[in-house]
């Protein structure tokens, strides 16, 4: 029993890390910019392509194929950012959605054709291979590294958000966007440089995550659900809510996999209506 | 003298719901379809079906104002309410029609009455989750749906007891046209009378809607309603014609083409459905045949650039040349 509990809280805090990574961004520019960026998990979906091409093409070795992943990523959301989803910033929701959803079809279509249809993930340098042991129990090093990893950036985005200049503005531009211009914040650079980063982030996110969420053609589609659910519960604008939310899922989505096998992802999926109708806003959320 | 205003808006409003020659474009269209395009009635038929999903979608989005990332779920729950009355009960094609429809807008209102009230991303969210919850169910429930298999054995009596679904698709193609006109009816009502006045008031300004007496919540619940048995009706009439219920009616993909569909055929409210769903399955068709696994490339590139250049569709694009010239006939 102790073994099943201790199991479900080490895995489910991996898929909490990678759960977060990713969705933070999303978090950060929806409660910024107010679009519903439903192509998010594509930039996921894109850093684990990149990243899976250097260690395969270009033989780079594990971090470094991560890293030029997250910053091809990040570059190029910024002329996405700059012409298409710049122009629909304050347009209706509906215009958002649907440019958003377009872009996840043809992100879906070009990987299918680049990378073909199967799933594909990292591979791990020798060094995060093995096993750690635990007491009795032994667990994948890699996912250690994970975690790990995970609360790391948290921390620093909190320390980059709370005490750098830059946050100052992003906080100032998420409270109130026509107040901070007005003090001379230049919103435009703030978005694009918080859409490169939050993209970046989820480039990380779907790369890191490799290893349990293969990358495949699909994932732009299939993953968007747990980003949106991650941001939707944690609340916008906030840090510490997308860490929360992505706490809960994760851990719960890996018990109910243990616990419940059969009807499991049912009853989370149900156990978040509930929880968003109960809290619209999100936990963390400001009305 | 004061009520002068309020007879010129009756009139309006009367003079709205005339029926005007155009409308009759499609259905000709249709029919002619039928005589002069015999080899393609399977695909006529899936073009009609999706006419009536996305018009069963236009009176949310176009005129209740209502986003939904989730639709397919009433036109899959049709589906399979269809499917499962014919393998286990009864063939009848109507009744099972009713059957479904009548499931679908209970499955609407319920979700509607719990669902519309949250807004923005959160009522996004909930209308994706709730697709992604019926599917893992249908999913899970194979002993009747048959799970990921599809629903097979979908066997439909002849329509009326006289009409015999064939090889051809002549019956179904007819059939088909037969429900999305009387789909068609059913909205084109509905919009026209007070209730439908009053979602377009709801879509311009939900607050003086409600400072105006309007019971917001319950109009957007039973557009809601209405809509999923519509959708339902499609999902009844796809799975009738095909013979054959899959688990990818619960897909986004499948919500995000009925948008796509929608926002094709542009500006024109109501008459949307009948050029973007043609267009749209045409396309897939063609781009499919040249294709058949980056179509959805096309589809995607297509809707960014509608979206961000020509926001106003096909009709829209068609309205503008139309009042160009007709200012160059009357200067």
């Amino acid at each position: 029993m102790m073994d099943v509990a201790l199991s479900i809280l080490f895995h489910g805090l991996a898929s909490a890390m990678v759960l977060y990574i990713i969705a933070v961004g999303l978090s950060v520019t929806l409660g910024l910019m107010g679009f519903v960026n439903l192509a998010h998990a594509a930039f996921a979906m894109a850093g684990g392509y990149a990243a899976i091409w250097a260690t395969t093409r270009l033989g780079l070795p594990f971090v470094p194929a991560v890293m030029l992943g997250v910053a091809l990523v990040a570059l190029a959301s910024i002329p996405l950012e700059r012409f298409l989803y710049a122009r629909l910033y304050g347009a209706s929701e509906l215009d958002q959605v649907l440019l958003t959803i377009g872009l996840i079809f043809v992100a879906t279509a070009i990987a299918r054709f680049f990378f073909g249809p199967a799933p594909q993930s990292l591979t791990l340098p020798p060094v995060l291979q093995g096993q750690l042991e635990i007491g009795s129990r032994s667990f994948p090093t890699y996912r250690f590294a994970i975690i790990a990893t995970g609360f790391a950036l948290f921390g620093l985005l909190w320390l980059g958000v709370e005490r750098t200049a830059f946050g100052a503005r992003l906080r100032a531009a998420v409270d109130n966007v026509r107040i901070a211009q007005s003090v001379g914040i230049r919103t435009d650079h703030l978005f694009t440089v918080a859409f490169a980063l939050g993209s970046g982030l989820a480039a990380l996110g779907g790369a890191l995550g490799s290893e349990f969420l293969p990358i495949r053609p699909a994932y732009a589609a299939e993953q968007l659900n747990y980003v949106l659910i991650v941001v939707a519960i944690g609340g916008l604008g906030t840090l510490f809510g997308p860490f929360l939310a992505a706490l809960l899922l994760g851990l719960s989505d890996t018990a109910v996999r243990y616990l419940a096998p059969e009807l499991g992802v049912f009853f989370i999926y149900l156990a978040i209506i509930v929880l968003l109708l109960w809290r619209p806003a999100g936990l963390l959320g400001r009305a | 003298m004061s009520t002068a205003p309020l007879e010129e808006a009756v009139r309006a409003a009367a003079h709205r719901h005339r029926v005007r020659p155009l409308e009759a474009l499609p259905w000709l269209a249709a029919l002619a379809a039928y005589w002069f395009a015999s080899d393609y009635l399977a695909l006529g038929a899936q073009v009609l079906v999706m006419t009536l999903f996305a018009l069963s979608l236009d009176l949310l989005l176009g005129f209740a104002g209502i986003v939904t990332l989730g639709h397919a779920v009433f036109f899959g729950i049709g589906a399979y309410a269809a499917g499962i009355l014919a393998v286990r009960a009864s063939g009848d094609p109507l009744l099972g029609l009713a059957f479904a429809t009548a499931v679908s807008g209970a499955a609407g209102l319920l979700s509607g009455a719990v669902i519309l009230r949250a807004r923005g991303l959160t009522f996004l969210m909930l209308t994706l989750t709730i697709l992604l919850m019926v599917a893992e169910a249908a999913n899970k429930l194979a002993f009747l749906t048959g799970g990921a298999d599809g629903l097979q054995g979908v066997s439909v009596d002849p329509v009326l007891g006289a009409y015999r679904f064939d090889l051809f698709g002549r019956t179904a193609y007819l059939y088909s046209l037969a429900v999305v006109f009387a789909g068609f009816l059913v909205v084109r009502t509905l919009i026209h009378a007070p209730f439908g006045r009053s979602l377009v008031g709801l879509r311009e300004n939900a607050g003086r809607m409600e400072a105006l007496g309007a019971p917001v919540r319950r109009r957007q619940v039973a557009a809601y309603a209405i809509a999923a048995a519509l959708a339902g009706a499609a999902g009844a009439v796809n799975a009738q014609t095909t013979q054959f219920v899959a688990l990818n009616v619960f897909s986004f993909e499948l919500s995000g083409a009925v948008l796509t569909m929608l926002i094709l055929g542009g500006a024109g409210r109501l008459y949307r459905a009948f050029v973007g769903a043609p267009l749209y399955m045409i396309a897939q068709d063609w781009l499919a045949r040249l294709d058949p696994t980056y179509w959805f490339f096309w589809i995607g590139a297509l809707l960014i650039v509608v979206v961000m250049f020509a926001r106003g569709g096909v009709l829209g694009l068609a309205s503008t040349l139309l009042s160009r010239g007709r200012e160059r006939a009357t200067p």
